[in-house]
């Protein structure tokens, strides 16, 4: 069996009355590629930001590795190894492709905070990034400005930015959000070249690349989790069909 | 570079920081030759308009001050409206100790001013920086209207209104005698102040954490989430802004041998906020542009209508505002890619 490197303990989050994540146990393995589904307003945004210390649970814990990592802040779990993309672009618009892969580099091999060289003699950081936007086939727009490209390679820089990180757990909230179709093939062969020990959580709508992707899938409804198991298992489940898939009914019912 | 350096590396390597994106940031800090301008202009008005003197180190002054601003707001994002503080602070401390006779020595005196603004900039910024947009900009004028407050109550100390006059200053290097009445000392004296301070921003601007900054500025949500300490380095670039205002302050007491509320009030930080905003902030040579316009504008337009001559800069800013959302600079940087582009196309 494979290790479980992040896990939750009974994570519950209120907002006044409101549940949105109730009393969640949750594990992802080493190289998983796990996804997360549920209606709208089924809380997993909000679960995500409980994993990246966006959020504080109200109780409950999480751990990475073993370790409690509850009480760290969003800044000290990247650099223990937990990195997340956005559902809406969140890139530094004014600069090209390959300076925003650099912050990310220069920030986890702590250049960042250096002040008396130019950053262009951190060759080491620049050529990586550039290895980045290679592998994710961007190479010719490392030059433009990121709020000149066309969404979906907008999506694929948001990948990079992650990616740039070196993570052991990479969150990945809807990836493929605003994608056209005709596209967004482009964003699952990215998902697909990740390297395979990174433990990956997908919140996605589209089915087709919840079905194409994941190994194992959650279903969130109400704040709790509400079934869990292969993609196939799920897809047959009645209950989750009722819940969920049952108001499209069909997997390419989304895209 | 010999020809053995490639042959040395893996081919692939070389090609990755060969190509135009990376040279582009391999290259970017590499001085221009058009940057010697600005200190050309300088040394030809010190050459050519002996009568300037006076009018230049103020503009020197002004340039040093909207430069510190632009590292907080045009680099950072700090929206600030209370520069004004550090300034003040600034130009209170070579006040003070030159007043009581305890120090009028000018460069260490910049010094001592520049760690008075820092203190404040590091106090105010560790309380300030918690929260952003017009909670920001309302706190930073509140900080700045707090000093010029207690600085009139303490008017046993610091002459309120009336300011301290007559500050007697140490010849410069023990040499040149510094006062008003020596343009020429005042004049290179400033100059020299600003192109050291000016190498300092240039450098940092360009350096990891200068880029750390402008990441912050274009999406600070993004910045948390990369993992970087977004709160130290917004306090650290705001206490760096602050003793650079504080520099810019000591100048001016030091070349006007007197300091009075003036230093620390809206007026000022609303100056040096549209002298920035005139000549193109995040662009490190805005300040310049922005200086020179708005001196050169108030100076010649208020001896032609001495009573209207700030209606002639209401309607440039609003032109600027208009037609040019990046200043003086950016509008320049707007053409020349039109014409870069058309170049290329025909």
């Amino acid at each position: 069996m494979t290790e479980t490197r992040l896990e939750t303990r009974a994570l519950s989050r209120h907002f006044g009355a409101l549940t949105a994540v109730q009393a969640i146990d949750f594990k992802l393995a080493t190289g998983a590629r796990h996804a997360l589904i549920g209606p709208n307003g089924a809380g997993k945004t909000t679960f995500v930001n409980l994993l990246t210390g966006v959020l504080r649970p109200t109780h409950g814990h999480v751990l990475l590795g073993g370790c409690d990592i509850t009480d760290k802040a969003q800044a000290e779990r990247v650099k223990l190894g937990i990195a997340r993309t956005f559902q809406i672009n969140r890139l530094f618009r004014g600069l090209s492709a390959l300076e925003n892969v650099c912050i990310a580099v220069a920030e986890r091999v702590g250049a960042a905070s250096s002040m008396i060289y130019p950053a262009g003699w951190r060759t080491d950081v620049i050529d990586e990034a550039m290895q980045i936007l290679e592998t994710l086939k961007l190479t010719d727009a490392a030059r433009r400005r990121v709020s000149e490209l066309a969404y979906g390679r907008q999506r694929l820089i948001e990948l990079a930015i992650a990616i740039g990180l070196k993570p052991e757990v990479l969150l990945l909230d809807e990836p493929a959000a605003g994608v056209p179709s005709a596209e967004s093939h482009i964003i699952l062969d990215a998902l697909e070249r990740l390297p395979e020990h990174i433990a990956v959580l997908i919140i996605e709508h589209d089915m087709d690349v919840v079905f194409r992707f994941a190994k194992r899938v959650s279903v969130m409804v109400g704040g709790a989790l509400f079934a869990e198991g292969t993609p196939r298992e799920i897809e047959a489940n009645p209950k989750v069909r009722e819940v969920y898939l049952g108001q499209s009914s069909q997997r390419s019912g989304h895209g | 570079m010999n020809a053995a350096a490639p042959v040395a590396a893996p081919a692939q390597i070389t090609s990755r920081v060969d190509h135009p994106a990376a040279r582009a940031l391999t290259g970017r800090h590499r001085v221009r030759w058009w940057e010697a301008l600005p200190w050309l202009a300088a040394v030809a008005l010190y050459l050519a308009f002996p009568d300037y003197l006076g009018f230049g180190t103020e503009l020197l002054i002004v340039i040093l001050f909207a430069l510190s601003l632009d590292l907080a707001l045009g680099y950072a994002g700090i929206i600030t409206l209370g520069h004004a503080a550090f300034f003040g602070g600034g130009a209170y401390t070579v006040g003070m100790l030159a007043f009581y006779g305890v120090w009028t020595e000018p460069i260490t005196g910049l010094v001592l001013a520049a760690a008075t603004a820092a203190v404040i900039g590091l106090l105010s910024g560790l309380v300030l920086l918690r929260t952003s947009g017009l909670t920001l900009l309302m706190l930073t004028i509140c900080t700045m209207a707090l000093m010029e407050q207690a600085d009139n109550m303490a008017r046993t100390y610091t002459g309120g209104f009336d300011g301290l006059p007559d500050l007697p200053i140490a010849p410069v290097f023990g040499l040149f005698e510094f006062n008003p009445l020596y343009a020429n000392t005042q004049f290179l004296y400033a100059l020299g102040v600003l192109f050291l301070c000016f190498a300092f921003v240039r450098t940092l601007i360009y350096s990891p954490f200068g880029q750390s900054l402008t990441g912050i500025r274009e999406n600070l949500l993004r910045m948390h989430a990369v993992g970087s300490p977004v709160r130290r380095r917004l306090v650290i670039c705001y206490t760096i802004s602050a003793a650079l205002a504080g520099v810019a302050g000591g100048l001016s007491a030091q070349t006007n041998a007197f300091v009075n509320l003036s230093a620390l009030d809206l007026d000022r930080a609303a100056t040096v906020l549209i002298v920035l905003i005139l000549g193109g902030h995040g662009r490190l040579y805005g300040a310049f542009i922005g200086a020179v316009v708005y001196l050169t504008l108030e100076h010649f337009l208020a001896q032609i209508y001495p009573t209207a001559w700030q209606l002639g800069l209401g309607i440039l800013l609003v032109l600027i505002a208009l037609f040019a959302r990046n200043g003086i600079l950016g509008l320049g940087e707007t053409l020349w890619r039109r014409y870069d582009a058309r170049r290329a196309a025909s």
